[in-house]
C-alpha cells in the first residue's frame, strides 16, 4: 500500500548515526545546563540522559508557568475476581518532559491513544501521575491531596470535548456557571449574579440566557457555557480537551476565534489538546506531538508545520486532505502501514519502528532521545529529517 | 486520479430532465412529523449521478445531508416520515417501489458505510458471520462458498491474515479496522451504488488517508457510483468529482469540485472555505466564521434560507426575504441557488472572498 519511495536521509547512508548529529550541519549543539532554572532536574536522584536534560532545561528558559518534568501515568491491568492481581500496566503517558510560558499556548496532537488527553488530566490532576513531576506556578503539584490540591483549582480550568455530556441537564446555565464560583467562595448573592452576568456576555452569549438549560442550546452555544465556567474563577492555565472537534465548521471558526480573543484580552494560558493539526497550527504557538505517551517532536509553529523532522510528524501531516482538488493530487502522500500499536505492550527502543519507513537496525535497540537539534526545536528520531509536505 | 471525461448528461438542468442518470433523485423531500411541528429534513433535493463518478454532499449538522442518504437506501420508512419526489436507481422509482422490492435492491445494487462501525455492526455476531448473512441473503450459496467470498473480501479492504481474522468480534477489531469490514461487507454484492455517511469522521488522519484510499481503489475496481457525504471540505476535494453543497434540507449549490474550490458562487460555500484553518495557505489571526447558527429546520426562514446569516443578502434585493431560490445552471454541471445577480457573485467572489482564502 505504501507506493511512496521513502528512503533514509542522504547524508546518513546505510551508518547508523548516534543521536540526531548525523542530521545537524550548523546547529550548534543544545547548551548544557547553565540556565539558573535547572535545579529542578539536577536534585533527582537518578541521572537523566545528558540529552534529555538539556532538554529540559531549554524548555524551562522564560518564565515557565507549568513545567512537567519524566511525567508518567500507567494504568494497573489486573486479572482474577477475588483478588486482583496486576498483570501489566497500559503505558498511557510515559515520560514527558515539557514547559509551557505564561501567556502561550501549547498544542498537543497525536492520534487516539497516543495520551494527549491523559496528560492533559494528570497535569488538571483529574488522575493522579505514576511518576515524574507536575509542577505549576512555581510549586509542585504532583502528589498534592484533594484537600490542597483544592485552592489550587481555580488556577487550573478545563475545556472538555463534548458539549452535550460536559454540562449537567438539570442544572440552568446560571447554575453551572456560577458553581465554580460558589466553590471558590469569593462572590454571593448580587456580585455573583452579575459576575455570571459579565462571563456571559464575555463569551458572546446573552445574560438573559442565565436561566434556560443547556438542551435550548446548538453545540456552539453550549461550548461557550463549557468555556464561561471554565474562565469564571480567572485561572491561570486553562487546558482545552479538543473543544472544537464536536462543532460544525462555521462554528468552530467562532469558537476558535472566541478562544483567541480571550486570551489576548485575559492573558491565558492555553494547552489545546486536538488531533486536527490545522487547528492546532491555527492556535498554537508551540506544538508537541505525541506518539504512544512519549512526544516525539515539539517546535515552535512555524518549524513544526514548516520544517518537520520527526517521520510521524511527517506521516500525519501528509495525511491531512488538503480543501484543493488540484493541489491534493499531486501532494506526495505518506501512507502507513496498519494502526497504532498498543501502550500495553509498547514496541522496544523506539515505539514508531515498526511502522517507520526509515526504520534500522538502531531504531530497535536505543531509544532515541528528545534533542534540541535546531533552537527550541527538539525531535526524538534517529534519522531526523526535513521534509516539504503541504 | 485521473480526468474522467464529463458526462454529457450533466450539462444543464433541462438536459439532466431529459437524460436519465444512472441514480436520478427529483425533488426529494423528508418530512418527520413532530409534536412541535413537521420537520423538512430535505425540502426539495434534485441531482443525479453517474456510475463510476462520486459526488461529495457537504453541509453541517441538521443540513439534511444523512436525511436523504437514508431516503436513497429506504430506510426512512417511521410511521410519522414522509418521502416524497423520486428516486430512480437505475430507471426503477424506489420511492413508489414496494418495501419488499426496496429490501431486495438494498445490499445488492446499493449499499451504505456507516459512520460509527462499532454501533453499525453487531457485538454478538463474528465478523465473518456477519458479513456472510448479509451475502446469503441475495445468493443462493452454501455458507462455505460464503465464507470464502468473505475472506477475499476482508482480504481485499487489506485486513491483515483474513482468514484468521474473519473470525475475529468487532470489538476485536481497531477503529480503522472495523471501517475495512464494514466496506467489505457494503461490497459483499458489488453494489453500483455505494452511500458513506462519513466514513472517516471516527477515524484519526493516518487512517483516514488509508480508507479514502482503499475507496478510491474499489470504485476503479468496481465501477460504482459513490455517494460521499462528509463537512471535511479536505475529503471532499481528495475524493469526490462533484460537489453538492446542502444548507437546510436544501441544495444551495451543486458543481464538479474544481469550479467548487476555484470559482464558488454560494456565499454558504464561501462561508465554509473561508472559515475551515487549512494548512496549505499562510495563517491569518482571524477565521472567517459564519455569523450566527444554522436554522431549526421546522422554522426554516421565508426566502433564501441562509439570508438571515448572508452577509450579502442586501444585494441580493427583496426577493431574498420570500421567494426561496431555485438551482440555476451558471456554467455546464454548475448550479447554484442564489438570489444574487451572476455578476456580483463573481465580482465579490474575486475581490471580496477569494484573496482571504
Amino acid at each position: 500500500m505504501n507506493s511512496h519511495d521513502s528512503t533514509g536521509p542522504a547524508s546518513t547512508g546505510g551508518a547508523a548515526p548516534v543521536g540526531a548529529d548525523a542530521f545537524l550541519k550548523g546547529a550548534a549543539p543544545p547548551a548544557p545546563s547553565t540556565s539558573p532554572a535547572a535545579p529542578v532536574v539536577m536534585d533527582k536522584p537518578d541521572p537523566v540522559p545528558m540529552e534529555k536534560l538539556a532538554a529540559v532545561t531549554t524548555a524551562a528558559s522564560g518564565d515557565a508557568l507549568l513545567r512537567v518534568t519524566d511525567l508518567q501515568v500507567h494504568f494497573p491491568v489486573t486479572q482474577g475476581a477475588l483478588v486482583a492481581r496486576k498483570i501489566g500496566a497500559v503505558r498511557a503517558v510515559d515520560g514527558l518532559n515539557f514547559a509551557i510560558r505564561r501567556g502561550e499556548t501549547l498544542g498537543l496532537v497525536g492520534e487516539s491513544g497516543s495520551g494527549k488527553s491523559t496528560t492533559g488530566r494528570a497535569i488538571a490532576r483529574l488522575l493522579e501521575p505514576t511518576g515524574g513531576k507536575v509542577e505549576f506556578d512555581g510549586r509542585d503539584i504532583t502528589h498534592l491531596s484533594a484537600r490542597t490540591m483544592r485552592p489550587l483549582r481555580r488556577d487550573i480550568q478545563m475545556i472538555f470535548q463534548d458539549p452535550y455530556t460536559s454540562l449537567n441537564p438539570r442544572h440552568t446555565v446560571g447554575s453551572i456557571v456560577s458553581a465554580p464560583l460558589k466553590i471558590v467562595g469569593d462572590l454571593s448573592g448580587d456580585a455573583l449574579k452579575a459576575r455570571v452576568r459579565d462571563l456571559l456576555e464575555l463569551v458572546g452569549l446573552s445574560p438573559e440566557h442565565l436561566n434556560r438549560y443547556p438542551h435550548e442550546f446548538s453545540g456552539g452555544q453550549r461550548q461557550r457555557i463549557g468555556i464561561a465556567r471554565a474562565l469564571a474563577t480567572h485561572p491561570k492555565l486553562v487546558i482545552a480537551d479538543e473543544p472544537v472537534s464536536a462543532l460544525d465548521v462555521s462554528v468552530r471558526a467562532q469558537v476558535v476565534n472566541l478562544l483567541g480573543d480571550l486570551q489576548s484580552e485575559l492573558g491565558l494560558t492555553y494547552m489545546f489538546i486536538a488531533h486536527d493539526l490545522s487547528v492546532v497550527r491555527h492556535i498554537s504557538d508551540r506544538v508537541a506531538v505525541m506518539y504512544l505517551g512519549t512526544i516525539v517532536e515539539m517546535a515552535d509553529r512555524a518549524g513544526m508545520y514548516e520544517h518537520p523532522l520527526h517521520p510521524y510528524t511527517h506521516a500525519l501531516l501528509s495525511a491531512v486532505p488538503v480543501p484543493d482538488p488540484a493541489k491534493q493530487h499531486r501532494r506526495e502522500r505518506i501512507l502507513l502501514r496498519g494502526d497504532p500499536p498498543t501502550p500495553l505492550n509498547p514496541p522496544a527502543a523506539c515505539r514508531f519502528n515498526p511502522r517507520c519507513w526509515k526504520a534500522e537496525e538502531v531504531c530497535r535497540t536505543v531509544e532515541p532521545p528528545l534533542v534540541e537539534i535546531q533552537p527550541g526545536h527538539q525531535v526524538a528520531c534517529h534519522f531526523p529529517e526535513e521534509r516539504e509536505l503541504v | 486520479m485521473t480526468a474522467r471525461p464529463e458526462p454529457s448528461a450533466a450539462a444543464g438542468t433541462a438536459a439532466a430532465l431529459v437524460d436519465r442518470h444512472y441514480l436520478d433523485v427529483r425533488d426529494l423531500r423528508v418530512t418527520f412529523g413532530t409534536d412541535d411541528g413537521d420537520v423538512r429534513a430535505v425540502n426539495g433535493l434534485s441531482f443525479g449521478l453517474e456510475r463510476g463518478r462520486t459526488l461529495g454532499i457537504v453541509g453541517e449538522s441538521g443540513s439534511g445531508k444523512s436525511a436523504a442518504s437514508l431516503a436513497l437506501m429506504g430506510l426512512q420508512r417511521g410511521r410519522r416520515t414522509t418521502v416524497a419526489g423520486e428516486i430512480w436507481l437505475d430507471g426503477e422509482n424506489l420511492v413508489t417501489a414496494s418495501p419488499e422490492r426496496v429490501r431486495s435492491l438494498r445490499g445488492r445494487q446499493m449499499a451504505m458505510i456507516f459512520q460509527d462501525p462499532l454501533s453499525a455492526m453487531h457485538p454478538y455476531f463474528k465478523i465473518g458471520d456477519q458479513i456472510i448473512e448479509a451475502y446469503r441473503v441475495h445468493h443462493d450459496v452454501s455458507k462455505k462458498v460464503a465464507k470464502k467470498r468473505a475472506i477475499e473480501l476482508l482480504d481485499r479492504v487489506g485486513i491483515p491474515s483474513a482468514a484468521r481474522r474473519v473470525d475475529s468480534y468487532p470489538h476485536e477489531f481497531s477503529g480503522g479496522m472495523r471501517q475495512r469490514a464494514m466496506i467489505a461487507m457494503a461490497l459483499s454484492c458489488d453494489p453500483s451504488l455505494l452511500i458513506a455517511d462519513e466514513p472517516t469522521t471516527a477515524l484519526d488522519v493516518t487512517v483516514q488517508a488509508q480508507i479514502l484510499d482503499l475507496l478510491n481503489d474499489l470504485q476503479k475496481e468496481f465501477n460504482s457510483a459513490i455517494i460521499i457525504i462528509t463537512h471535511d471540505l479536505g475529503v471532499v476535494a481528495e475524493i469526490a468529482d462533484e460537489v453538492l453543497v446542502m444548507y437546510a434540507g436544501n441544495a444551495v449549490e451543486h458543481g464538479p469540485v474544481q469550479e467548487i474550490f476555484s470559482a464558488p458562487q454560494h456565499p454558504y460555500t464561501w462561508g465554509l472555505l473561508s472559515s475551515i484553518t487549512r494548512l496549505d495557505r499562510t495563517r491569518s489571526d482571524r477565521l472567517r466564521a459564519v455569523p450566527g447558527n444554522p436554522p431549526s429546520l421546522i422554522a426554516v426562514p421565508d426566502g433564501c434560507p441562509f439570508h438571515p446569516r448572508c452577509q450579502y443578502a442586501n444585494l441580493a434585493g427583496p426577493a431574498t426575504r420570500t421567494e426561496r431560490p431555485t438551482l440555476e445552471t451558471v456554467a455546464p454541471g454548475h448550479r447554484v441557488a442564489c438570489h444574487l445577480p451572476v455578476e456580483a457573485r463573481v465580482r465579490i467572489f474575486r475581490e471580496e472572498v477569494a484573496p482571504s482564502l
